[in-house]
């Protein structure tokens, strides 16, 4: 006689059962653009002027930011950066939480952290003036300031 | 005439030498935490650790508690942490450890301790039950389901698997989320995703593409240096990952 065995379950296909999978990949392709973002932001930044660091000023700012390019290249580096950042540490946090309250707690401190920290940022790329310093048309000498 | 008999007794003079273990012992009526004990054994050079633990079981210590079946890596019953790396008791030379040094035999870590050596396998078991470990075939099982050697050859890595926990149980992320899958259930998962003849290949990739399925894993090679069976059980779980993304097997 022979032995039937019942095919078992279909794919069991839950809420939300993707959303690991998302994150997996996106801490893959984010860390891809983040190698080569954040070379490009440390060359630009700190080994190509000549002062290296010392470059850093209100002036290096407002002409970086004076062009899209560099709007948008920042604007990546703070969005990659701090979503995998932030997921890479909601790993951690769910390795080391056994309670699932603090896990919830630790976790929403994270994510709002991030999203208050990415809200302001690009608020600062996207709304940058350089017309609040008197002197600035000393470096950005073709920029138009209103009033 | 006398040069011989020196020399037949040279290869039979197995050399021995005592060894100090230091085993993790917790009996629970009465420790309320696990503390090491030591045991000074005579050995010899052909013996494994699990032949001192057997001494000191029938010599010094009847109360020490640990499984072992076959005794030949075979049954996977004596994984143990031994010098702080996960191994069969049975297939461990004395001789190959630092015998300067004391040896230290615990428990496996990640599961619950329940005598000595011995740990509660119930959640690794229900780990490999969750990924359906049998073929499922649509047609009636009345004949041979034949198979290419080259399908075959596709999962036979994973075939080699004896349950011995050793993977799991070496697992960072299962030490402190035992709710994740673990190497040993995702490795005999990959003996049927990749198995021409069974047919829920989706099903199995299904769960785990799980909140605690395969995406746990960190690629930390643990598993693979552990296993004793000497199966690349991280290459296994990249492959299912693969196989999650592409779908299907
Ligand atoms: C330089 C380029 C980067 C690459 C190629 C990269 C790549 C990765 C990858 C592939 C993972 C996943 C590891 C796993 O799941 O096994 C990861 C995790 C992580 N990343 Fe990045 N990353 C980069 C930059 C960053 C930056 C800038 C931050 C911080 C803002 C960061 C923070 C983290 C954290 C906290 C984790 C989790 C650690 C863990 O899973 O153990 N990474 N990274
Ligand atoms: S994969 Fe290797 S280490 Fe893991 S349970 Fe199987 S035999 Fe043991
Ligand atoms: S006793 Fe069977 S594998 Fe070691």
């Amino acid at each position: 006689m022979a032995v039937i065995i019942e095919q078992p379950d279909a794919p069991r296909s839950r809420k939300g059962a993707q959303w690991e999978k998302r994150a997996w990949i996106f801490m893959r392709i984010s860390g891809v653009f983040l190698i080569f973002l954040i070379i490009g932001h440390l060359l630009v930044n700190l080994v190509l002027p000549e002062r290296g660091v010392k470059a850093i000023d209100f002036a290096f700012v407002a002409g970086k930011w004076a062009s899209p390019f560099w709007q948008v290249y920042d604007g990546l580096i703070l969005w990659l950066a701090l979503i995998h950042g932030t997921n890479g540490m909601r790993t951690l946090v769910n390795d080391y939480t056994e309670r699932v309250w603090l896990r919830k707690a630790l976790n929403t401190t994270l994510w709002v952290t991030a999203g208050l920290l990415i809200l302001l940022g690009t608020l600062v790329i996207t709304t940058f003036d350089p017309c609040i310093d008197p002197n600035v048309h000393t470096y950005l000498p073709d920029l138009v300031c209103k009033g | 005439m006398s040069t011989a008999v020196e020399s037949t007794k040279e290869i039979a003079a197995v050399p021995s030498f005592t060894v100090t273990l230091f085993v993790r012992r917790f009996n629970p009526e009465t420790d309320s935490e696990p503390k090491w004990q030591d045991f000074d054994v005579q050995v010899f050079g052909t013996d494994r650790v699990l032949d001192a633990l057997h001494k000191i079981k029938w010599e010094q210590d009847g109360t020490l508690t640990f499984r072992r079946s076959c005794a030949h890596g075979v049954c996977g019953s004596d994984a143990m942490r031994i010098n702080g790396r996960n191994r069969l008791a049975c297939k461990t030379l004395i001789k190959d450890l630092d015998i300067t040094q004391p040896i230290y035999v615990e428990p496996i870590k990640g599961l619950t301790v329940e005598k000595d050596l011995v740990v509660d396998m119930n959640p690794f078991y229900q780990a490999y039950k969750d990924v359906k470990p049998f073929l499922i075939a649509s047609d009636k099982p009345e004949k041979e389901r034949l198979q290419s050697p080259e399908d075959r050859a596709r999962f036979d890595e994973t075939t080699k698997c004896i349950l011995c926990a050793a993977c799991t149980s070496s697992c960072p992320v299962f030490w402190t989320d035992n709710q994740y899958f673990g190497p040993a259930a995702i490795v005999n998962a990959h003996r049927f995703i990749f198995d021409s003849r069974d047919e829920a290949a989706e099903v199995r990739l299904d769960i785990l593409n799980d909140k605690e399925g395969v995406w746990r894993c960190r690629t930390t090679f643990n598993c693979t240096e552990a296993c004793p069976r000497g199966i690349e059980v991280t290459k296994a779980i990249a492959e299912v990952k693969q196989a999650i993304l592409r779908g299907k097997r």
